[in-house]
């Protein structure tokens, strides 16, 4: 019964969410919106066990005295730290429904002061790497790589006011050399081709994961056998 | 002489990455430090956004949803800004909500930023509203198609959501007469497409950063009405209001301001690339002389 449960919850709700997209008529709207409710209180729970996981794997660094466990006592000192003022409402308004990163609150000074600088620090780093990265990646070897480099170019200095400046004398018969033309060709010419190629690849493995999910074939979400 | 000539090449080929890092860094912090601005012209993709919120009648009912984090904050925010301070130059009501936990600390920032900065006779409630965050990202989209206030109980600040005369003629997503997102990954612009917009026949547009904006392209124009592509594509829809609203000159120039370092920085790049294909070639044809020699 551990599995015939869970696979027949699965198969009901698979098949009712695909007939409320193609049959709008009562009751299957009702039930996909309730079907989508229980989904939003299930999601909130990965929130515990993504927590849960969190402190398992960094108290277990810590005590086994691995070579990183001062990176996962700062890691879980600013989790334990953030959860708490978070769930306390440390400077806010107290109760459940308090507005929780609302100006004064501790959690809000913490997002501001900590959260914002790392995570924005983390990705600007991106424009050094990608410029380094370019440099040596980004060699004519190949007629392909060629393709590649004068495309990359060209989106380069299209997506900026330079790729005007650069062309905008071409007269009218060239315009379609003119450098902001030129990229938003390439974006939605060969760009959307390839980008609808993979779309529909992975749309048709969508359906046939879903199939194999709502037939109960594929049952790997149950866990092992015990 | 020719050994000479050959070390200069590799060493053009093998520059040091240091040197690479403190020219991007000077790329970008000198035009910041001489205020460099370029001039921006709105494209075709980013005009039909700004002639969608342009053409909605007085009042109409817009769904802003911000799914960003800090991360991408120099893209994401000025076009959040923009949109927002756009539709309540045209006297629409804003709904604020995000589907990233992020997001809503974001949407404070527009809300600070914008709506009480520049607006601050639009009232709380009646001209516009913060929604907040709530798990399920594209589940969530799905689950407040048809009910809103379902999943929405309170605002942001906890108070009872059908206390808020905004939220009157509201139920679903249908209600609304635009929705715009401002997105930077999963779940995003695109679900806003895929679970809402196609869904309801609900106009959607917004913008994403510029990795991500090759991927909408298949949805442009029939179910992405419009799209904001990276700093560009904020600076392109700043450049329309201030076109069409001179008057938010001051206010709606971050993202065209930002535009000038970007744009060095771009040619920084272009510049290494350059360099190491010419050094490549140069020692590829002095090989192949070599071995026919």
């Amino acid at each position: 019964m551990r599995r015939e449960i869970p696979l027949f919850i699965t198969f009901i709700i698979g098949i009712a969410l695909v007939v409320a997209l193609f049959i709008p008529r009562e009751p299957f709207p009702e039930l996909d919106a309730e079907f989508s409710r229980w989904f939003d209180i299930i999601a909130v729970f990965a929130f515990v066990l993504g927590g849960g996981n969190l402190l398992q794997v960094h108290v277990d660094r810590i005590t086994r005295r691995h070579p990183d466990k001062w990176f996962s006592v700062v890691t879980l000192v600013g989790f334990l730290a953030t959860l708490v003022i978070g769930l306390g409402k440390i400077g806010g308004d107290p109760g459940l429904k308090g507005n929780y990163i609302a100006e004064g609150t501790w959690f809000k000074v913490i997002y501001d002061a900590v959260f914002t600088p790392l995570t924005a620090t983390m990705f600007s780093l991106l424009a050094f790497f990608v410029a380094s990265a370019s440099y040596r990646a980004f060699r004519a070897k190949t007629r392909e790589a060629t393709i590649l480099l004068v495309a990359a170019f060209i989106i380069l200095v299209g997506r900026t006011p330079l790729g005007y400046y650069l062309t905008f004398w071409l007269p009218d018969p060239l315009q379609f050399l003119h450098i902001p033309n030129l990229s938003a060709w390439i974006l939605s010419g060969p760009n959307l081709a390839g980008q609808r190629a993979i779309m529909i690849g992975i749309a048709l493995g969508i359906i046939a994961t879903s199939l194999k999910l709502i037939l109960g074939i594929e049952r790997g979400y149950l866990g092992g056998e015990k | 002489m020719g050994k000479s000539k050959t070390g200069f090449l590799d060493r053009l080929m093998r520059i040091d990455r240091r040197v690479i890092f403190i020219l991007i860094a000077l790329a970008v912090a000198i035009p910041m430090a001489l205020n460099l601005v370029f001039v921006v012209r709105p494209s075709p993709i980013v005009e039909a956004i700004f002639d969608k919120v342009e053409s909605l009648p007085p009042g109409s009912k817009v769904l802003i949803s911000f799914d960003y984090g800090p991360s991408t904050v120099p893209e994401n925010q000025p076009m959040a800004d923009a949109m927002t301070r756009h539709c309540l130059i045209k006297g629409h009501k804003v709904y604020l909500m995000a589907v990233w936990a992020t997001g809503e600390a974001q949407a404070n920032v527009t809300i600070d930023r914008v709506i009480r900065g520049e607006f601050p006779d639009r009232e709380n409630g009646v001209d516009w509203i913060h929604l907040g965050y709530k798990a399920g990202n594209q589940g969530l989209i799905n689950a407040i198609f048809n009910d809103i206030k379902g999943m929405f109980t309170t605002d942001v600040t906890g108070r009872d959501i059908n206390t808020f005369p905004i939220m009157a003629s509201v139920n679903g997503l249908r209600d609304f007469d635009l929705i715009l997102s401002a997105a930077s990954g999963k779940p995003g612009l695109k679900e806003w497409v895929q679970f809402a917009g196609d869904r309801g026949n609900i106009p959607v547009a917004g913008g994403v950063t510029a990795v991500e904006a090759p991927l909408l392209y298949p949805y442009y124009p029939r179910q992405l009405l419009g799209l904001m592509g990276g700093l560009q594509g904020a600076a392109e829809y700043e450049a329309a209001i201030v076109r069409a609203y001179p008057k938010y000159r001051e206010t709606s120039m971050v993202a065209v301001r930002s535009m000038g370092p970007q744009t060095i920085a771009h040619l920084v790049i272009i510049f290494f690339v350059v360099v190491g294909n010419v050094a490549f070639f140069i020692q590829r044809s002095r090989e192949k002389k070599a071995r026919v020699g």
